[in-house]
């Protein structure tokens, strides 16, 4: 059966999950007294949405920089085209990376065609976990190359949804 | 960084994922590590409040709702904060961040469709005189599971 859940309805469920649950006995019951609908249509609603596949999670959302995971590495790699999806699933697996895309090469300025997110409590941490995984996948012969982050400039603040007239903030993508 | 109790810690990597959708998923939660409904909210309210968590909610997938592009630019270190500061004031651009390479920042940028958000990389372009790369995203290889936080013994 399709979503019984009415567009704009689903629309502010979106919106309200991006922002996060209030912390108390009841979320949901609180989502639904703030959107005029029943607590089992927000539960079934959010459920849809799970169920579609827009999101990665749906829990606690933690910042690594304050846990201690200072050092992050965006690693990109320059696979050849036959192997990126078996080179992909290969990095993806490990519990230290947090992201790993295809995405497009760009001649003669950008040659690297897989992306990865590497989080570690320092430089070295990151470097070493770089050498773990190109050793285990077999990745001596893929050039790569680690770009550490330093300074943060803005996180969040986009929206998807401001042609829908709704005016919180965004949702976070990526994180 | 402060040391975290091991209920903190449990909280902090256990649910990540799969928030209970029932109607008192504290409760749920609570019941699951063994302790009290208010202990589980009073210790994510403060572990909210010290920034640990963000919050308690959806992190959602790139390009399934409106269309998103990781973007790149090179900059020269004299006018790197000057042009980061007028990405950053594209209510589009979500992501900011200065990173160690020839290609020295890297933004995403969100749209409503890929029409808008081809503008938005058009007039970055513009406004700082710089080409930018446009790297959207073609495939994902990562079932993110949330991330292992693996506990500092110091």
């Amino acid at each position: 059966m399709d979503s019984k859940l009415n567009p704009r309805l689903q629309q502010a469920l979106i919106e309200v999950i991006s922002e996060g649950l209030p912390l108390v006995k009841r979320p949901y019951a609180e989502i639904a007294a703030r959107l005029n609908c029943s607590e089992a249509e927000v539960i079934d609603g959010i459920r849809d949405i799970t169920e579609r596949g827009d999101l990665k999670r749906f829990g606690v959302v933690v910042r690594h920089r304050k846990l201690g995971y200072r050092a992050n590495g965006m690693v990109v790699w320059d696979v050849p085209d036959t192997r990126v999806a078996e080179v992909g699933h290969c990095i993806g697996q490990y519990s230290f990376v947090t992201l790993c895309y295809q995405r497009p090469r760009r001649l003669p300025e950008w040659r690297y065609n897989l992306f990865s997110m590497i989080h570690g409590q320092d430089r070295e941490a990151v470097i070493d976990q770089v050498a773990y995984i190109v050793k285990q996948c077999g990745l001596q012969g893929i050039e790569h190359e680690i770009l550490f982050s330093k300074r943060c400039f803005k996180q969040r603040g986009a929206s998807y949804l401001r042609n829908a007239g709704l005016t919180r903030p965004g949702l976070a993508v990526n994180e | 960084m402060r040391q975290f109790s091991k209920l903190e810690q449990r909280l902090l990597n256990e649910f990540q994922h799969g928030l209970p959708l029932t109607p008192e998923p504290y409760a749920d939660i609570a019941c699951q590590l063994g302790v009290y409904e208010t202990t589980v909210l009073e210790t994510l309210r403060r572990l909210q409040t010290e920034g640990v968590v963000s919050r308690i909610g959806a992190v959602f997938r790139p390009n399934r709702i409106g269309a998103s592009t990781l973007a790149a630019m090179s900059i020269p270190e004299a006018e790197l904060e000057t042009v980061a500061e007028i990405v950053s004031s594209f209510s589009e651009v979500n992501h900011n961040y200065e990173r160690e390479h020839h290609f020295n920042l890297w933004f995403v940028v969100v749209a409503d469709d890929e029409d808008r958000l081809q503008s938005v990389l058009a007039e970055i372009e513009d406004y700082c005189g710089y080409p930018v790369l446009d790297l959207p995203l073609l495939n994902e290889y990562f079932i993110d599971l949330g991330f292992d936080l693996k506990w500092t013994q110091s």
